[in-house]
This record gives C-alpha cells, sequence and structure tokens, in this order.
C-alpha cells in the first residue's frame, strides 16, 4: 500500500498494518504515517488550519500555551475560534460568548485581530500557490486546492507536495492544519475534518460509498438545521436513505438541492476548484449588547450596517442589484428578506432606505439579538446607480452628500464625519 | 345539476374564470371554479380572495344545482374539444365527481362542495357609472406598463384611478408610476362618476380587466368604494379589492418648467432606439440622446460589446444637449404615442423629462434618465 511520512517525506511501500500496531516511517521511526491504496492518485485537497484565530493568538503570546483561549468578540458576541484546550471543555465556535464562559470560566478571551489574521491568511495562501495555481479560498484559514497533473513539475505526487505545505506552515508560520485528499470538493472537505488537529485524511474512490452510507447527510457543506428538518421530514438521515431515492424525486421535493444531493449521495461532486471565485454578495451583521425592539436603536444598527457594507462595495469597485436583511430574533429563529432593485446601488443611503423598508414590512416587533445587511448579485459599480427616482426628489442631494463625505472621509479617517443616525 | 352549453361559448366563459385562479396555491378550493346553473343559464365564479370574477353564459339546464371542479384542469378539456361541440356538464354531488360528456368524449373529475367555495363579501358601492369600453381601455392600456413590482412600495403596484383637475375641469384620470417612469391618462369624466373615492387597482386586476372591454362600444357598468371597485358588462362581473396604501402625490412630479422642446416622429424614433440598443451588455441598456439644432444622434456605447449610432432628423431648437435614457422605457412611451409626433419637455440631463402625443395634455408622461 502507498505510504508516507509526513515528518520526513518519505514514501514506502506498506504492508497492510496489523492490528492495534501503528505503522512507523522505515527512515525516521515516526509514527505519522499516511498510508492509502490510492494516496499517490488522488488530486483534489481542502487545507484547514487548526483553529485559527487561537494558533495564532497562542504563537504570538507565548504566556497563552496551555491555556484555554477563545476568540470572540463582547460579552453578547458569539465564539469565533476556540483553541483545542477550551474545545475538550465543549466550547466550539459560534457557540454564545456566556455560554462559553459558562463551561470555561478560566478562558481567556481575546478581540479577534482581523488584520492580522488576514497577514498570515495571505502567507498560507503564498505557500498554497507555489503547489499549484487552482487555489480556492473559502475564508481566511480553509482553502480547496487542486493538484491534478502537477506530478512531474514538482517531482512528487500530490500528496508529499500537500504534507510538505504542512510541514512548511510549522517551520515558517508556527501554525499548524489539517489536510483532507480525495477525488472531489465535497469529499476532501469531509476529510479534512475527519482526524483534525494536524490530520491527513484521505478518502479514495474505491472506499468512497462505503464511507458515505453511515454517515448523516447533514455533515454536507451547506445543510443548516432549516435543511435537516426539511431532510428528516422526508426520512432522509443518513446517505444510505439519499441512495434510495430517485433524482426525479429529490429534485422535485428539494429543487436545485434535490439534484445535488443526488450526486453527493454517490460521491459525486463535479464543482471545479475556481482560483478567484468571484465574490457573490457582501454583507455586514453585528450581535447586540443586549436583545433589542427599539426601533430607535435597530435603525441605528441598520444604519451602521449599511454604511459598513457600502463602504465594502465601494472599496471593490461593486454594487448589488439585491438587497437582504437578517435579523435574529430572541429565540435565535432567523428572519431574512430580500428585494430586487431596479437600478443597482453601491450607496450607503440606498442600501439603507431599502433595508429600512423591508424592516417596516416585517410585522414582527421582536426583541431581536442580531441584525444584518447585505448587498447581493453584485455587477460592477459603473452599471449602478445610474438613475435617479422620480418618487424620490431628495435622493440625488443625498447621494451627492454622501460622496462628499466618502472624500472627507477618506483623507481625514472614517470617524471624521459621521451621521446623527449613526450614534444611536 | 346538469346543463348543455355550447363549448365555444363554454370555452369563453372557463377562460376568464382560470385566469383569474392562481397557479400555485395552498387552499384546494381556490383551484375551483363554482358553477351555478338556474333557469336558462349557467354562472362560473373563480376567486383568488383579492379578485373575483363571474362569468354568465345561456345553457341549456336540465337539473337546477351547483358545484366547484379544477378550473385549469376544466378549461384545458374544453379547450381541446372540437369546435362546435354540444358539452354536457352533469355534477353527482354524493358521489364528489362532474362528468364532462362531448361528442363519444368522456371525462369524470373530482369536486369540491360548493358550501366551501369562498363567495367575496357584497358592499356597498359610494360610486356608480357607466363608460364605454373604448374609454377605459385606453386609460387603463396606456398607464399599464408604468405599474411598479417593487413590493416594498406596494401601493405602486397599481393603477390610482381618481377623479382630478384637467385643463378643462373634472377629468377621471389614471396614473402609474414605479419611480423611474409615469404615465398620467385623463378622459371625460363619465356623469355619476363625480364623487368617486381615488382607489389603486391592482395590476391583475387591470389585466383581467383587458379582456371586458374588447368591444369598443359596449358600457361598462363601473362601481367604486374606499375598498372594491368593480367593473361589469352583461355577461361578466369583475370585482376586486383595491391596494390599501396612499398612492404618492405625483403631481408634484410631474415637469412644469422643462422648455426645451422636441417633436420627433414616435415610430422612426422608437425604430431607432431599438437599433442602436441591440449592442447594449448592460441589462439597463442605456441610450445616450446628443440634441443639436434638428438633429438628434442616438448612441450606445458598450465597451464590452461594442457601440452604434444612429442619426434623426427632428424640430429642435435649443441649446445642444446630451442626456440618457433606459432603451425600454424609451420604446415603452413611444409606443403609446399613435397619431401624431411624440414631443418631448427636456430641462437638464438630470432632471426627469416630458413626453406627450403633439399638444394633447390628456396623456402625459414622465421618464427620469441615467447617468451615461
Amino acid at each position: 500500500m502507498q505510504a508516507l511520512c509526513r515528518d520526513c517525506l518519505t514514501q514506502f511501500d506498506a504492508p497492510e498494518a496489523a492490528p492495534g500496531r501503528a505503522r512507523r516511517c522505515p527512515s525516521c521511526a515516526s509514527p505519522r504515517v499516511v498510508a492509502h491504496a490510492e494516496l499517490f492518485d488522488l488530486s483534489i485537497a481542502h487545507m484547514d488550519c487548526d483553529a485559527f484565530y487561537a494558533s495564532v493568538e497562542k504563537r504570538d503570546n507565548p504566556e497563552l500555551a496551555g491555556k484555554p483561549v477563545i476568540i470572540g468578540g463582547g460579552r453578547r458576541g458569539v465564539v469565533s475560534t476556540a483553541c483545542y484546550v477550551a474545545r475538550i471543555r465543549g466550547v466550539h465556535s459560534a457557540m454564545p460568548m456566556f455560554q462559553a464562559l459558562k463551561l470555561c470560566p478560566d478562558a481567556v478571551v481575546i478581540r479577534p485581530r482581523m488584520e492580522v489574521y488576514a497577514a498570515v491568511s495571505r502567507q498560507i495562501r503564498a505557500m498554497m500557490e507555489d503547489l499549484t495555481p487552482a487555489v480556492e479560498p473559502l475564508s481566511l484559514d480553509e482553502a480547496f486546492l487542486d493538484l491534478t497533473g502537477t506530478g512531474k513539475l514538482h517531482g512528487a505526487p500530490p500528496a508529499v507536495m500537500l504534507a510538505r505545505l504542512i510541514r512548511r506552515m510549522k517551520d515558517e508560520l508556527g501554525l499548524t492544519g489539517s489536510i483532507g485528499l480525495s477525488h472531489n470538493k465535497f469529499l476532501a472537505k469531509v476529510a479534512s475534518d475527519l482526524d483534525k488537529p494536524r490530520g491527513f485524511s484521505v478518502i479514495g474512490r474505491a472506499e468512497t460509498a462505503d464511507f458515505l452510507r453511515d454517515r448523516p447527510v447533514r455533515m454536507i457543506w451547506g445543510i443548516g438545521p432549516a435543511a435537516q428538518a426539511a431532510l428528516d421530514k422526508a426520512g432522509i438521515r443518513t446517505f444510505a436513505d439519499l441512495l434510495r431515492w430517485e433524482q426525479r424525486d429529490l429534485q422535485a421535493r428539494f429543487g436545485t438541492m434535490g439534484e445535488r444531493l443526488y450526486h453527493l449521495a454517490r460521491g459525486q461532486d463535479r464543482r471545479r476548484v475556481v482560483a478567484n471565485a468571484p465574490m457573490k454578495s457582501i454583507s455586514n451583521e453585528t450581535t447586540f449588547h443586549e436583545d433589542t425592539g427599539d426601533a430607535d436603536i435597530l435603525d441605528g444598527h441598520l444604519w451602521r450596517m449599511a454604511e459598513k457594507v457600502s463602504d465594502r462595495a465601494k472599496a471593490k469597485g461593486l454594487a448589488g442589484r439585491v438587497v437582504v436583511l437578517k435579523l435574529k430574533r430572541a429565540d435565535h429563529s432567523l428572519l431574512s428578506r430580500r428585494v430586487a432593485l431596479r437600478d443597482a446601488t453601491q450607496m450607503a443611503d440606498r442600501l439603507y432606505r431599502s433595508a429600512r423598508a423591508l424592516f417596516d414590512q416585517l410585522g414582527d416587533p421582536g426583541p431581536y439579538r442580531l441584525l444584518g445587511v447585505g448587498l447581493a448579485e453584485l455587477c460592477p459599480e459603473a452599471e449602478a446607480d445610474k438613475s435617479g427616482d422620480l418618487l424620490d426628489p431628495g435622493a440625488a442631494r443625498r447621494s451627492g452628500a454622501e460622496r462628499a463625505a466618502d472624500e472627507i472621509r477618506k483623507r481625514f479617517g472614517a470617524d471624521a464625519i459621521l451621521k446623527g443616525r449613526a450614534l444611536r | 345539476m346538469k346543463i348543455s352549453i355550447e363549448r365555444g361559448t363554454l370555452l369563453k366563459a372557463v377562460a376568464q374564470a382560470q385566469s383569474v385562479v392562481e397557479r400555485r396555491n395552498t387552499i384546494p378550493i381556490l383551484a375551483n371554479v363554482l358553477i351555478e346553473a338556474e333557469g336558462d343559464q349557467v354562472q362560473f365564479r373563480a376567486t383568488d380572495l383579492d379578485v373575483e370574477v363571474v362569468d354568465k353564459a345561456p345553457a341549456q339546464v336540465e337539473r337546477a344545482g351547483a358545484t366547484t371542479v379544477a378550473a385549469t384542469t376544466l378549461h384545458e378539456i374544453v379547450r381541446k374539444l372540437p369546435d362546435g361541440a354540444l358539452v354536457t356538464l352533469t355534477a353527482d354531488n354524493a358521489a364528489g365527481r362532474l362528468t364532462v360528456e362531448a361528442g363519444r368524449s368522456n371525462f369524470s373529475l373530482a369536486t369540491l362542495p360548493k358550501e366551501d367555495f369562498p363567495v367575496m363579501a357584497s358592499s356597498e358601492y359610494q360610486s356608480n357609472f357607466s363608460a364605454p369600453a373604448a374609454v377605459l381601455r385606453r386609460l387603463f392600456d396606456k398607464s399599464k406598463f408604468a405599474i411598479s413590482t417593487e413590493e416594498t412600495r406596494y401601493y405602486l403596484n397599481g393603477v390610482y384611478m381618481h377623479v382630478a383637475d384637467g385643463e378643462t375641469g373634472k377629468v377621471l384620470r389614471c396614473v402609474a408610476t414605479d419611480g423611474h417612469r409615469l404615465a398620467r391618462i385623463d378622459a371625460d369624466l363619465p356623469g355619476g362618476a363625480e364623487d368617486m373615492p381615488g382607489v389603486i387597482v391592482p395590476r391583475k386586476t387591470v389585466g383581467e380587466l383587458r379582456k371586458l372591454l374588447e368591444d369598443d362600444d359596449m358600457q361598462i357598468a363601473v362601481s367604486v368604494s374606499e375598498t372594491k371597485v368593480r367593473f361589469a358588462t352583461p355577461d361578466i362581473t369583475l370585482t376586486s379589492k383595491v391596494i390599501d396604501g396612499t398612492f404618492p402625490d405625483y403631481s408634484r412630479v410631474i415637469p412644469q418648467n422643462n422648455t426645451r422642446r422636441m417633436e420627433v416622429d414616435a415610430a422612426d424614433f422608437a425604430k431607432a432606439v431599438d437599433r442602436v440598443a441591440t449592442v447594449s451588455s448592460e441589462r439597463s441598456r442605456a441610450v445616450k440622446m446628443q440634441l443639436d439644432q434638428d438633429r438628434l444622434v442616438l448612441s450606445v456605447n458598450a465597451p464590452d460589446s461594442g457601440a452604434a449610432e444612429e442619426e434623426l432628423a427632428v424640430a429642435y431648437d435649443d441649446e445642444r444637449l446630451e442626456i440618457g435614457f433606459n432603451a425600454k422605457y424609451l420604446l415603452e412611451i413611444a409606443s403609446q404615442v399613435d397619431r401624431e409626433n411624440a414631443v418631448f419637455m427636456f430641462n437638464s440631463s438630470g432632471d426627469p423629462t416630458l413626453m406627450r402625443e403633439g399638444n394633447d395634455q390628456s396623456a402625459v408622461y414622465v421618464v427620469m434618465p441615467m447617468r451615461v
């Protein structure tokens, strides 16, 4: 069986492992050996950093070593990353902070330093791009890599190059990551999660069907609680349940998701690894210090979120044709509304007014714990904000004022000029 | 219930009913048409709870009675029957079936009890008047293109029909706008309409109403209350809720002081706009108008796909002007003009532009320009 030592990168042919005895590298005797019949033939990978934000903090502050570290915002925020020490105590990402602190009262809570993480992420990205141009980042700390056809160039199969990448991240950046290697994106992503942290998991073509059969469908990326509930209703819990459905029936019941499920159930995923995938939406959200149904306070948040989204859109030269409003009620249930604009926009004023109109039509008094505003169906800014509104003759003046304020902020800083609304 | 009815008569009545029925709906009875037979007449009623249509047709009623059956299925069947066939409808309410027979064809359809069918509550109408079909047709046909589909401004999702002060006294006026263009159409005020409350007639109702207005000389009975509007011919009654909202004050939107006048043959203009817009790649299809002394140059410059230019002879005697519009909006307003030349009144490249037919003030259109 094809085998690779993840420490010294020696490739060797390993016999079937004797039960109860771990394989060791014949060259350096390390137990960190990955062996698989298809190891050197697979080329689609998913790389996921281990507890990325927390690891960066621990690296930069040795005093944190061994302590539970939680990265997240404020008393009311949620955990964005927990280090493995905190995870042992039951803390996980997306958990409300108060709950995390109940489980782990001695945790060191650190506000995220996004600029630092982004800089480290760029370093990792550069290392990945040394392996292949087909790198598709999913976030700051994970990415798909397609190494198909790079064997000749590197003089080594993809598995070796990936083990080398992880070793390089450890040596040069002091960070660890896990690799999932398979024959498509779906399985690569599933694999990277099997053996965290510092994992290297392989799902070959031969065992794909066996591997999936009894696993729950909720492990599919993108199946959230709502989709899960719909699947439960149809009696679909595992991949084996899915296999019993005809493609037609799945499509009729779940639409485009149904078609995707049909193929995923068979371990098929034809999506390509795309570098520089165009951005699909821009959104910002905030969790409040305390739940509120106060229209004035919510209005302030609405404006600030609209302004943030607008700032980002302007910075990227983009605009959007659809405005999205997202609210989370006190019981964590989600409420989402969208409206299509006739003329795409990147202006905070139009974004705010559209979101505000959606808000006014909710007919739900709250209280809410989170509010988000987003722009979707993006287009270049040249195609946006081209015509005024007959029924809103003040719009042109406000848009002029916004452009002028942007200029002032560019020169004197983001706080140089604020709307009164932003102070609510 | 057992009736016999000529296929063509049945098709007309059922077609009207099935177009009111919503394609996708969650309440099964709303997919049905209520058929009631009595005397020598049969009545077909369909509703989506906002709009209701009742269509009467002559029939041989062998046994009076009523039932409800899926409107689209019945329509499909009748549509496919041969022309001139005599159709017999027999309801077996105990079995919950309606039999449709014509020649050697025989269909058996599931029914729902007539008691479950929601009949729109009748209401008091404050204003009752009658107007020729041709007048109503002009009012709605010329304004409906400007109806908004934007859900956040639901009060724009219809035509605002009201009594207004026109140039020469009171008029019956229809206005529609989506914030990018506006249409304001006037007609002589029919007798009895003076006290009509202003109502916003929903888009769907406007579409259904159109089918009642084919015959020019037909007098349409119109009834209006604060919450409902009704249009009736001797055979068909269309009742609709109106949009519960306030239509914006459109009068301040209509430019009064646009002085730069361009006159052009509307058909030539529309064809030229359509031609140059072909190369536009954007969704909004912006067309630039460049005006000089008696000369208009229409152009599109789309960096990704190409460029187009066309020159047109016009009557224009003012300063040079460059202004951009959405091609679709220009085509829509130009297509409203059918007798005289189109007259455009501009101010600046950022201000709303007004268009009318010759000097006719009874149909006025406003379009918002766009940056090009």
